[in-house]
């Protein structure tokens, strides 16, 4: 009867696990390439000045970002005048007043006073384009502002 | 001699590495913070029509060629924080407006009281972002150096300590009310007043 014994007795066969790593691996590349830290892509140089009497900006969904400088090489058609970026897009200073209602539109009530502005604005930049962005930020109330800045000391 | 097979290593706890790594690398992983100096724009409403006495107002001006006036004198960028925080902390006042804490040198021409001493900062429209931030980052400095002061002589401690404390999720001191009142107190008694004029 033995012809028809089983060859290799009545253990399972293990299964290889030697690939489970590979699978895990891959996952890990996937999410390294897929991850985007920054949501906006700048159109605009974007060199910070630098402070020393910085304070940190925490609660990152509370804070709107408005971007300013002159166009970066890419963008050199539209021309060398410094502008402002919102969002994804150049922007003129009237656009300022319907981005924060859109901005606020998305968060609570109660979040909204919290809310503040971070211009990240070059370094080169003249101060009458950051001075028209602050003035129409008074107008829509939008008064929290913060001058995000490198660490450090430009001092000459 | 019978054929071996060569033993076989065991791999699956490869995975279990991969994944420990994993986890350490996403628990490690801070994404850098965006910090800079806070401000805070007064309301667009016109401003009531209070007389400011002229020793109480501390005039910065940047010119559009980058060059800094402070009480319409030439002035280099390395003496601005000493000149604001003798302007600041003089406390000339008398009777009510008398200050009791300053430090200065009671100069009865120069500012009252720091919570009266007004910082005004203006430039032209061509003045460059980047000189404008190095001189009120110079002014906001002169305040950290008096509150410093003023918390040493008082709690024993630094100002800018005892905000970190406060919001520092493992100090004993974190979120407490005490501290809460002591930073405030530092506060009211040396209000940031820096006053940003618009560009003529």
């Amino acid at each position: 009867m033995s012809k028809f014994k089983k060859k290799g007795g009545n253990e399972l066969p293990a299964i290889s696990t030697a690939s489970l790593p590979d699978i895990v691996f891959m996952l890990l590349f996937f999410f390294m390439v897929a991850t985007v830290m920054r949501d906006n892509s700048l159109k605009i140089k974007n060199n910070l000045p630098a402070a020393s009497e910085v304070e940190k900006l925490d609660k990152k969904n509370l804070v709107m970002f408005i971007y300013a400088g002159s166009p970066s090489e890419a963008y050199a058609s539209a021309g060398t005048e410094a502008k402002i970026q919102l969002n994804d897009k150049f922007a003129d200073v009237k656009d300022i007043a319907s981005f924060i209602a859109s901005e606020r539109a998305t968060k609570r009530e109660e979040e909204i006073p919290q809310l503040t502005t971070a211009l990240k604005v070059d370094k080169e930049t003249n101060m009458g384009l950051v001075s028209d962005i602050e003035q129409e930020l008074r107008k829509v109330n939008a008064l929290k502002i913060n001058y995000t800045t490198k660490k450090g000391s430009d001092m000459r | 001699m019978a054929k071996r097979s060569a033993p076989e290593v065991n791999a699956g706890s490869m995975a279990d590495i991969a994944f420990l790594l994993l986890i350490f690398f996403l628990v490690t992983t801070t994404i850098e913070v965006d910090s800079g100096i806070n401000s805070k724009l007064p309301p667009d409403i016109p401003p009531p029509d209070v007389k400011i006495k002229q020793k109480n107002i501390f005039t910065v001006q940047i010119s559009n060629d980058n060059e800094l006036l402070v009480e319409d004198e030439l002035m280099d960028i390395k003496d601005l924080r000493k000149a604001a925080l003798e302007f600041i902390d003089n406390g000339g006042g008398q009777g009510d407006a008398k200050c009791t804490y300053c430090k200065g040198k009671r100069d009865p021409e120069s500012s009252d009281n720091p919570t009266k001493a007004i910082v005004s900062v203006t430039h032209g429209r061509g003045t460059d972002y980047g000189s404008f931030i190095t001189v009120y980052d110079q002014l906001a400095g002169a305040y950290t150096v008096l509150r410093n002061q003023y918390a040493e002589r008082t709690y024993n401690r630094s100002f800018t300590e005892m905000e970190a404390s406060y919001k520092d999720t493992k100090s004993s001191d974190f979120k407490s009310s005490k501290l809460k009142d002591k930073i405030q107190d530092v506060k009211t008694k040396y209000p940031r007043i820096i006053s940003k004029a618009e560009p003529k």
